[in-house]
Order: C-alpha cells, then structure tokens, then sequence
C-alpha cells in the first residue's frame, strides 16, 4: 500500500488459519491498521491480492466484504450514538435477517421480531440494563462491549478486532478477553492489540510489523525471544 | 413486546435520552391529531390562501428535513427539486390542460427523476462538498430555466388554471382547494413519518450516526443514501407542485437559491431532525413574511436576527427545545 510515495505496508505475506486466534502486533506506525484497511477493503492496495476462503476480494466493495462473514471492528469505538443499545445490535441482524432493508414504506414494528435476540447478545456482553438508553451515553469500556455484540450479531466467519481493549480499564480488560475467547469458538480472529499480556494469553498466533514489514511471525514464546522483535519494540520506545 | 422487562429495571439511566419507544409513539399520535383538528379549524380563522402557501412550504421543509436531519445529508440544491416540479406542474396543467392530479403527478416524478440524477452525482462526495454538488446543479437548473422556452423565462408561467379535480370537482374555491391541499399536506406528512419509522429509517439513521460502521456490518450507504435523496427530492416536488396550483403560478423564485436557502432556515428555526420542527418552521417564517410585508427589505434583515438568535439560544430549534425539555423525540 503506498500512501502518496510513502511505503505504508509492503511486501506483507499475512496468512490468518481458519479456527485460530491470530494477533498483529508491532510499535506505533508499523502498518497494522492499514493492513486491517486493506483486508476490509476501506483501502485498495497498490498492488498484491487479498484471499479469504480461497476467493480473490482484492477489488469487492467493503460492504461486500461484510457480507462475506468478514467483519471489522474499529479502533476509536464505532457505536451508533442515536441510537439505543438494543438497537445497535438490532441493525446488525436486521443486515444479517433482513438483508437490505430498502422497505420505507412498512412500519419498524416488524423489527420486533429481533428483540428477543438483540436482548440475548445484549446480555452476553453485560449491558442488559442499558438496553433502552443511546449509545452515546456509556462509558468508554462499554461501548467497546456494545461494539463487539454488535459484530457478533452478523455471526461473522472471520473477525478482525482493532486494538480492542485500547483505552481499557484492568476489569474491562478481563472481561473482554474473556469474551473474544468465548466468540473465538467456530471463528477466526485477527486482532491487533497492544496490551502483550492479552496477546500472549489469547493468540496462537502472533505475526510482529514494523516499518510495514513482517518482522517475526510463529508463537508467543518464539516472538517474544526474537532479538529483531526486541530491538524494534525498545527501539521504538516500547517496553 | 420483548423489552419492556428489560426496560423496566434498566430505570437509572432510561430517562437522559431520547430513545424511541411505545411513549413516544403515543405521544406523535397525540400530536398527529392535534394537527389534523388544527388542518381542519384554521380555515376559520386565517386566510385560506395563507394557510396553503404555510402547508406547501411546510411539505417542502418536511421533505428537506428527511434528508438533513434522518439521511445527515446538506442539500443547497432543493429548490431545483422543488421549482422543476413547479414548472412541469404549471406547464402541464395550462399547455397540456390535464386534471390537476394528473399535473401534480407529473412535476412530482419530474422532481424523483431530477434527483436521481442529481441524488447519483452528489452522494459520490461528503460533507460540505456534497452540499456544493448540490448548489451548483441547482444552479444550472436556473439558468436553464432562464434560458428555456417553456419556463417563460421571467414571466414564469403565469394563469395557470386550477381545473377541475379528476375532471369533476371545481377547485376555484380556495376553500375547495384547501381541502385538497390539507389532504396532500396531510398525507405526505404521514408517508415521512412512516419512512423514518421503517426498517430503513433505522439504517437511515444508523448511517447518519456512524457511517464507516454501518458498512463494516455490510450496508451498502450509498444505495441507502441515494434512496433517501430521491425520496426527499420527490416529496419536495409534491410539495412545488401543489404550489403552481395554488397560486397558479411558477416562476423563476421557486428555482432561485434564495429558496434554497429559505428551507434550510425554515428548518433549522423549527429543529433540524425532529419530525414536526419543520412544519413549524415553516409557518413562523411564512407568517414573518406575509406580516411583516410592511417593512419591506427590512424582513431580510428581521429573518436573519431570528436566525441568529435560534441557533444561539436554541440550536435545536423550536421544536427540538420542546423534546429536549419533554425528554422525548419529536
């Protein structure tokens, strides 16, 4: 991916394996994001192909890739404000129930039918007594928790969390990893996260960025001991 | 219904917000009847003619809200919507001399037509470029409405007459027509209500909140975008038609950018995304206009010290003041 001349990921052969936990790490500027960019499509590579289940998505629309059980989270929390709670996770299964909804002329009454489950994803992720107020007005920790009910509410294949418990506080923090390992089951994940103790607990996989490059990639104890990875990480700043 | 348990001991914080529920329903019931018994009462006590012009720009500032206030969309353009059905309505019913609902539903579809071009072209951009898009097809639709033959360039198309409703029912009497304006007042206000309770108000509402998310869960925004302008495009030739039946006349006013801007005022004064602001909006500036005639040019300036002083001391409009104070949506 080049960004006006400037090199901002290159060369990345990234292989994510069906069923596994996979995290992205690497210091600030490495190229995470932008790979999450390119493989949810909100960015065309310069060139390269992108697969997923075998198929080339290289030139699909983001929301096609969607779709595709490919989902996305986002880095500063992506939540609804307007709109309640329930509702959040509501239009993600009236996406996934409904398909489009281009029927303006019928009443939102025939969206009840999805309460019961919107209720249920509510509940998983703790905020059942929140249900009825908008999104705007909860705190940091559990908007991060509405967006991953919201997600899981497409039953993705594939899940692709951007620093999920960036900005997280410790109880938070348990209780999310808990969580991605619940939803982990039957499911891919690639995460991108910072906090390396959540990294070396959750991931079977750890693929290290740095200067849009793949610096190390195996296990938690491999990478960890890699001296490259060690440079980089003090190098940059990084403890 | 399933929530209401929950929404029962979620009571600690249930109250800040605004969030749809069966209240609110029952309250725009409330308010649905209250302005239907005004529809039917203010004849008695304002001019009807008056009253006609409040409703078509009310239906025109309803139409414009659809797009700003649920799709998140600034349109300087609506008036090329607006106009255009005005001119094929006019020229319809004088020319062609068909019925008036025949002449109505021709400028209509003129405006769903226009907008799906414009709507294609403008939604490619975002924000104020956006916005610019549109100012500037509305203005080549003036000019080509200078230019035109069949727009009478600054005579406009003047002596358009009312006819008679399918053919039968002489609409002559303001009275007559009032009844048939309330009516299409009426319904169009219902058929917005309507759009922006359905299924796809919700993911109207979920894109002008947060659009890259609304893709990442696989909504295809500009689809549902483009939706939304033509309908908005639509309702706002409904709305200039009956206007050139009204008053029997369209002209190069109703294609100006000056009413372009006259809706985003009227909305704004009213409350930009609540469902009945616009109406209001509507009738105060109206009402300014027609009372304050006396002062000539001053209306301009006594317009615009309104404005000021809504988005300063109410930036959610009349209307948006009242839910906020109420703490429900309106």
């Amino acid at each position: 991916m080049e960004f006006k001349g400037f090199r901002a990921v290159n060369g990345v052969a990234l292989q994510v394996k069906r069923g596994t936990i996979h995290a992205l790490i690497g210091p600030n500027g490495a190229g995470k994001t932008t790979c999450f960019n390119l493989l949810t499509k909100f960015l065309t590579p310069t060139a390269g192909t992108i697969r997923y289940n075998g198929r080339d998505i290289t030139r699909m629309k983001p929301a096609d890739v969607a779709r595709l059980g490919l989902v996305r989270s986002f880095q500063i929390s992506a939540v609804f404000p307007h709109l309640t709670v329930k509702e959040n996770v509501r239009i993600a299964l009236q996406r996934r129930k409904r398909g489009d909804s281009f029927d303006f002329w019928r009443s939102e009454t025939v969206l009840r039918q999805l309460n019961d489950e919107a209720l249920a994803l509510v509940e998983a992720v703790g905020l059942t007594s929140f249900s009825d107020i908008p999104a705007v007005e909860l705190s940091y920790g559990r908007k991060r928790a509405l967006e991953i009910a919201t997600t899981l509410a497409l039953e993705p294949e594939m899940l692709l969390l951007d620093e999920p418990m960036a900005g997280m506080g410790h109880e938070d923090v348990d209780r999310t990893a808990a969580l991605i390992r619940r939803v982990s089951q039957n499911r891919t994940i690639l995460m991108v996260e910072h906090n390396l103790s959540v990294v070396a607990s959750l991931s079977d996989r750890i693929t290290v960025l740095a200067r849009g490059q793949v610096l190390a990639e195996g296990d938690y104890a491999t990478v960890s001991k890699d001296p490259r990875v060690i440079e980089a990480y003090i190098g940059a700043g990084h403890g | 219904m399933a929530h209401s348990a929950a929404a029962a001991d979620a009571a600690p914080i249930a109250t800040t917000g605004l969030p749809e529920s069966r209240d609110a329903r029952a309250l725009h019931r409330r308010v649905f009847i209250g302005i239907a018994v005004m529809l039917v009462v203010l004849p008695f006590v304002l001019y009807p003619v008056f009253l006609m012009k409040v409703l078509c720009f009310a239906l025109f500032a309803l139409a414009f809200n659809l797009l700003l206030g649920y799709g998140g969309l600034l349109s300087f353009g609506h008036a090329a919507y607006f106009g255009m059905a005005s001119y094929l309505c006019a020229y319809a019913a004088k020319t062609w001399g068909v019925t008036p609902e025949i002449a109505v539903v021709i400028g209509t579809v003129t405006a769903a037509l226009l907008g799906l071009v414009f709507g294609a072209l403008a939604i490619r951009r975002q924000g104020i470029y956006f916005s610019m898009i549109t100012l500037a097809l509305a203005q080549m639709v003036f000019f080509f409405s200078l230019q035109a033959k069949f727009t009478g360039g600054e005579d406009g198309i003047q002596a358009v007459p009312r006819g008679h409703l399918f053919g039968v029912i002489s609409l002559a009497d303001d009275r007559v027509l009032y009844v048939l304006v309330a009516v299409i007042f009426f319904a169009g206000l219902a058929l917005i209500y309507r759009i922006i309770h359905s299924p796809f108000g919700q993911v109207l509402k979920a894109i002008r909140d947060n659009e890259p998310r609304a893709i990442s869960l696989g909504y295809r925004a500009n689809q549902y975008k483009l939706a939304v302008f033509v309908l908005s495009a639509t309702l706002a030739g409904l709305a200039g038609s009956t206007k050139a039946i009204v008053f029997q006349l369209a002209s190069l006013t109703d294609v100006h950018w000056s009413m372009s801007g006259e809706v985003v005022l009227m909305t704004l004064v009213g409350g930009m995304g609540t469902v009945f602001g616009p109406i209001l909006g509507a009738f105060v500036i109206i009402a300014m206009e027609n009372y304050l005639a006396q002062f000539g040019a001053w209306v301009t300036i006594i317009q615009g010290v309104v404005f000021v002083v809504c988005v300063l001391l109410f930036r959610e409009g009349i209307v948006g003041l009242f839910a906020r104070l109420l703490k429900k949506p309106l």
